[in-house]
């Protein structure tokens, strides 16, 4: 068959050691030639296995066949039938587990480049501005709070607006788009990107309040009594989690959240121009192997870094970071100490941070996740030198709002208890879905939960709880 | 936007007021809580204790020294300006318990953390010592508020200038000789709490600090202000900002306030410049 004998088309890229010192996006984006010759390859499969892949179930075969036919402002519409936020899935989705996970073509080949293609799309929509903003229903006069401006919350605004109801987005920091503005550095997700999706939103007539800080600002029942019908709680995990081993409040150790958040959301790469400062490591060592722990290292070398380390227990089939971040990190120059576990951090007199006492893993039986635990090597001890540490293990459930709304029930570890299907939480009026449901998870993940909750809150609104 | 409706210069000038209009957060604030304040886009998020809260007018007032470019840009902001984000009230409310006899120790801007706890427990029946210093005469603030808060004012400065010669300290010992404190509030530089706190705990009378560390969120994300109290891990920003000052382990933090000292101090230089143009 034809469609074999054209190469899954690559995406252009920066090289490796020109973006490694600067915080432009690595990956360039395709070409319309290049966009029409991968869309060629899909073969628009009946009972697309893809489209199963998707967590928002986008018509995938639908908008690729339209940018086969060059008719990408059709293409785009297709994805916005169930997709608000194209843009940011297409550069942050783990299509390999996903979507192009589930190709035919991969089973003996290579898979369509789907989210390359959605990326293609959602950009050539906003460099042209050509499709109308889908049409919003008769408005209901019904009003629902959704708290955080996250993916899950973007969502959720976005389908509830779209139904005629009043939506009012409340985010805590000073800007919309949570984990995408404090969490995902700039050369994977551009701030502007972000920027224009919100502003999509807001044109559409969802209105924004930033420096509200749901739980302390205003507490969950006063929204309920300005009049709100529901409230949609999409507040992410948001509490970092430390080693706990001696030595953790030295002078440059830092969580993810803080070293990413001074870097993404207050730009503190650009200091002094801007008033944030960020640690400029030049021994960075990044404790942890998912996502966050790549934002983090890639970050440390654009700062300036000599050498930058990846500690983690467990091996390299294990890292839980999506494929192309490894592979981006690698070729950037990061060191990988795999089945390497820190013990302790090693100060001067000055309370500042000299390295990390490590000590060497090996892998043993099965654990609970289904990966091989990692078991101590006695006597292996070495020290990882450093005068910057970046602690990336994950997210715990944040307690400010919780704490704030007694009647919310939790699970035992403080995330909100919401049921799977419709996000509802045994609070009345109360959905929840994302992070702080599900715990640290992916982008796409919480837009699913997202959908989901807005449909329930959306028959709730509509015929009662 | 949030517009500073009143403003006054204090201590010759390094120290600033600024009354804001913030009326949601000026409806929940209590005494002890803490905002975070941005000057304009490039800002840096800011912590500062509220000094005053008015409901029934909407505004929140902090007391600041000018000590870094951050609150520099606070100070070059008048009446009609506005800082582009404030975000409150965070933080703990102070604990108050009736009926107590407290003596309330305030070392420099601190005394403006300290009014209104000394205040609310004075309106909650307590019998309240307080013992204020500064450097100097100049750098004295808020001493008509603070002896009107107080049902005995004690004043010290460190040359003499005023009030008594010496440290806060100095009369805090005698009072503790004297017997009857069930407890003392020490909010000021750091080294003044670790000092009170040191002397309290050979009285054995409890003793509760405000703490200022370095923060971005102010909501339990970044993890930046983590200090160590009773050998334990705390976040001052939820956790805090008040703790047990026998508990807290204030080397940790000074070291901790010092890890931006050259990043602040060049961006300050930098600011410096621009004001002379």
């Amino acid at each position: 068959m034809a469609v074999e004998k054209t190469p899954r088309q690559a995406m252009p890229e920066q090289p490796p050691l020109v973006r490694a010192r600067n915080f432009e996006e690595v990956p360039l984006g395709y070409t319309a030639e290049q966009a029409v010759a991968e869309a060629g390859r899909c073969l628009q499969c009946k009972n697309p296995a893809c489209v199963q892949g998707c967590p928002v179930n986008v018509d995938i075969p639908g908008f690729i066949k339209h940018i086969a036919a060059g008719e990408f402002d059709k293409a785009i519409g297709k994805i916005w039938e169930r997709n608000s936020l194209p843009a940011v899935c297409g550069r942050v989705c783990p299509q390999e587990i996903q979507c192009e996970g589930n190709c035919l073509l991969g089973r003996k080949g290579e898979a369509v480049a789907i989210g390359n293609l959605e990326r293609f799309a959602a950009d050539w929509e906003r460099r042209h501005h050509v499709c109308e903003l889908p049409s919003r229903d008769v408005a209901t006069g019904k009003r629902v709070a959704v708290v955080g401006s996250g993916p899950s919350s973007l969502t959720v605004a976005n389908d509830l607006i779209l139904k005629g109801h009043e939506v009012s987005l409340y985010e805590a920091f000073h800007k919309p788009g949570g984990v995408l503005v404090y969490g995902i550095p700039e050369f994977r997700l551009p701030k502007d990107i972000v920027g224009a999706e919100v502003a999509c939103l807001q044109a559409q007539g969802v209105s924004l309040e930033c420096d509200v800080v749901v739980g302390r600002t205003v507490t969950v029942d006063e929204l309920f009594e300005q009049g709100f019908n529901a409230v949609y709680l999409g507040v992410g995990a948001g509490l970092p989690k430390f080693m706990n081993i001696p030595g953790e409040n030295l002078v440059g150790v830092l969580s993810a959240n803080e070293y990413l958040t001074r870097a993404n959301l207050m730009k503190a790469y650009l200091f002094p121009e801007v008033d944030t400062p960020i640690p400029r490591g030049k021994r960075v060592a990044v404790l942890g192997g998912g996502n966050v722990a790549m934002d983090s290292a890639r970050t440390a070398m654009r700062l300036g870094a000599d050498k930058v380390s990846l500690v983690y227990r467990r091996s390299r089939e294990e890292m839980p970071a999506r494929k192309a971040e490894i592979h981006h990190a690698e070729e950037e120059g990061l060191d990988f100490q795999l089945l390497c576990n820190p013990v302790r951090y090693l100060g001067d007199d000055k309370g500042r941070l000299t390295g990390i006492e490590c000590i060497r893993m090996e892998l043993g039986e099965p654990d609970a996740s289904g990966r091989r635990r990692p078991v101590e090597v006695p006597g292996s001890e070495f020290t990882v030198e450093c005068d910057l540490a970046i602690v990336a293990i994950g997210s715990g459930a944040n307690p400010l709002l919780t704490r704030s709304t007694p009647d919310l029930p939790l699970n035992k570890w403080g995330y909100v208890t919401a049921n799977t299907d419709t996000g509802k939480t045994g609070k009345k009026g109360v959905w929840a879905g994302g992070d702080i449901v599900t715990g640290a998870a992916t982008v796409i993940l919480a837009m699913g939960a997202g959908r989901k909750a807005a449909d329930s809150i959306h028959e709730y609104l509509t015929w009662g709880w | 936007m949030f517009t500073i409706v009143n403003r006054e210069e204090m201590a010759g000038g390094t120290v600033i007021l600024n009354e804001i209009e913030a009326p949601r957060i000026a409806a929940k604030a209590r005494p002890g809580q803490f905002l975070i304040l941005k000057a304009n886009e490039n800002g840096e998020r800011i912590p500062l204790t509220m000094a005053e809260t008015d409901p029934e007018k909407g505004t929140v007032t902090v007391i600041y020294m000018v000590v870094g470019k951050s609150t520099e840009l606070f100070r070059r902001l008048g009446v009609g300006d506005a800082y582009q984000d404030v975000i409150g009230p965070l933080g703990q409310p102070t604990h108050i318990e009736p009926g107590k006899n407290v003596v309330c120790v305030g070392g420099g801007t601190g005394v403006a953390v300290l009014h209104p706890i000394a205040r609310g427990m004075k309106q909650a029946g307590c019998d309240v010592t307080s013992i204020i210093g500064s450097r100097n005469k100049d750098l004295l603030i808020l001493e008509d508020k603070m002896r009107l808060a107080s049902t005995d004012l004690h004043v010290c400065t460190d040359d003499g200038s005023y009030g008594r010669k010496g440290f806060v300290t100095e009369v805090l010992k005698e009072k503790l000789e004297a017997g009857g404190v069930d407890q003392v509030v020490a909010i000021g530089p750091v080294p003044m709490m670790k000092f009170v706190s040191l002397m309290t705990k050979e009285y054995g009378v409890p003793t509760m600090v405000s703490l200022n560390p370095i923060m971005i969120d102010g909501t339990g994300m970044c993890g930046g202000c983590r200090v160590t109290v009773g050998g334990e891990t705390k976040f001052g920003c939820v956790d805090g900002p008040e703790f047990d000052g026998h508990q807290v382990d204030f080397d940790e933090l000074i070291l901790r306030l010092r890890a931006y000292t050259e990043q602040e101090r060049c961006s300050h230089e930098l600011c410096k410049c621009e004001g002379r143009h």
